[in-house]
């Protein structure tokens, strides 16, 4: 197992009022994300864990990405990987970030 | 691609749809779509991080809910507990977490005596990674279960994952007070391969998916009586044969597992000298016994209707 951290900081809180997201399954070729609004509004943080050893570059790539994109300020994403492929990965945090920007009801 | 070909995964409840696949979904896709909209509220959630201790030593990776989903909500207005086996990690098999959650809900059940339970099975058996303490966890459970329902709970298993319920989760099923399964869903303590293994391909072919099917498989549990109802792999019909269970289902004396028990006696009687599925549908006097496997729902739950009638007063 291998687990791994990147901080960024992010141009805007992620909108919505839930407090928490969990989208996917631990599976082979498939992870779970959790977003959790816990930080600053301007910080996120992606804290992973895998199965799949010394991939740390695309890791740090699609997440780099991920926050470029969506820019989810105050969230902090934790990620149980079953080795799943780098567009899968991005799929799960797209996802997550959908999740957790509806509404709380 | 195949990752994104085969993804069916959690959208916004609002989006998600009565005629979707049991099958198909997760088990919190099926908790939520199961239950009234936003009812569900979760007990320790993945939030809590309450992994298994046992998976890290193995390096395997964990799941923030260990695969189990348990929690209240409510089914067409009235209160229900609900458990749900996420049956595409580690095969919805019950570990130490996995299954202390069952154990506590059902433990909750019994205090509260009211409120019926419903376990969404989808379980290949015990985790062979922590086998002593999920095997424990199975003992466990079981007893929970029992005294739920001694305590007046009614406890209704649903049965339709990929995983099926194999193992420890085939004895669970057989303690509930009602069990509904599609043709998906199958019910069994050895799987197929573990039979073959032990016993030798003559006694049991695990590459022969028609045998598998009709000796493990939703419409033979049903016509045997192992099952109580038949449903077909909606949301919608798993709801629908819930709510009719909850309402159905026998309460636990000792009226009821007489009944039972002479249930069971008739059953080994009448169709111990069958060696195939398709013998024991023939000897119950199903018409066109081969025609069942391919039969639609709709049809066979008039079959089955017609040659086994529900019996309310076992289990």
């Amino acid at each position: 197992m291998e687990t791994l951290s990147y901080r960024h900081r992010a141009q805007q809180r992620m909108a919505g009022s839930k407090s928490m997201a969990i989208i996917g399954v631990v599976a082979s070729g498939n992870l779970e994300v959790l977003a959790e609004r816990v930080l600053p509004d301007t910080e996120c943080q992606v804290d992973i864990s895998t199965a799949a050893e010394g991939f740390g570059a695309v890791w740090e790539a699609v997440v780099a990405d991920f926050v470029e994109r969506s820019s989810p300020g105050g969230l902090k994403f934790s990620i149980n990987d079953g080795g799943a492929r780098p567009d899968t990965v991005a799929l799960r945090l797209a996802q997550a970030v959908r999740l957790i920007e509806e509404n709380d009801r | 691609m195949s990752a994104l070909l085969t993804e069916t995964e959690d959208k916004p409840q609002t989006a998600w749809d009565d005629a979707a696949s049991w099958y198909e979904a997760s088990a919190r896709q099926r908790v939520r779509s199961l239950l009234d909209a936003g009812s569900f509220k979760e007990f320790i959630g993945p939030e809590q991080r309450e992994v298994s201790p046992h998976l890290r030593v193995f390096e395997l990776p964990e799941q923030f809910d260990d695969g189990m989903i348990v929690g209240r909500g409510r089914l067409s207005g009235e209160p229900a507990f609900i458990a749900a086996q996420e049956g595409r990690f580690m095969g919805g098999a019950f570990g130490e977490v996995h299954g202390a959650k069952l154990t506590g809900l059902l433990r909750a059940a019994r205090y509260v005596k009211s409120i019926p339970v419903l376990i969404l099975f989808d379980t290949g058996g015990v985790r062979l990674q922590e086998a002593n303490a999920g095997e424990l966890a199975i003992a466990e459970i079981m007893r929970a279960l029992i005294e739920a329902r001694m305590a007046g709970v009614k406890v209704v298993g649903l049965i339709g994952g990929r995983a099926g319920c194999y193992g420890g989760g085939g004895l669970i099923a057989g303690c509930c007070s009602a069990l509904a399964v599609s043709e998906q869903g199958r019910i069994s303590v050895s799987g197929p391969e573990v039979i073959e293994t032990n016993r030798g391909v003559e006694e049991f072919d695990s590459k022969d998916r028609a045998l598998v099917w009709r000796t493990m498989g939703g419409k033979h549990r049903r016509l045997l009586g192992g099952a109580d109802a038949f449903t077909s792999d909606t949301i919608q019909s798993f709801r629908d044969i819930a709510l009719h269970l909850i309402r159905s289902a026998p309460g636990f004396g000792m009226d009821v597992l007489k009944a039972e028990q002479a249930r069971l006696g008739e059953r080994l009687e009448r169709f111990s000298s069958c060696a195939d599925a398709l013998d024991i549908w023939k000897a119950e006097g199903v018409p066109d016994a081969e025609a069942v496997p391919a039969m639609p729902a709709e049809d066979f739950i008039a079959v089955a209707n017609k040659v086994r009638e529900p019996r309310y007063d076992a289990r």
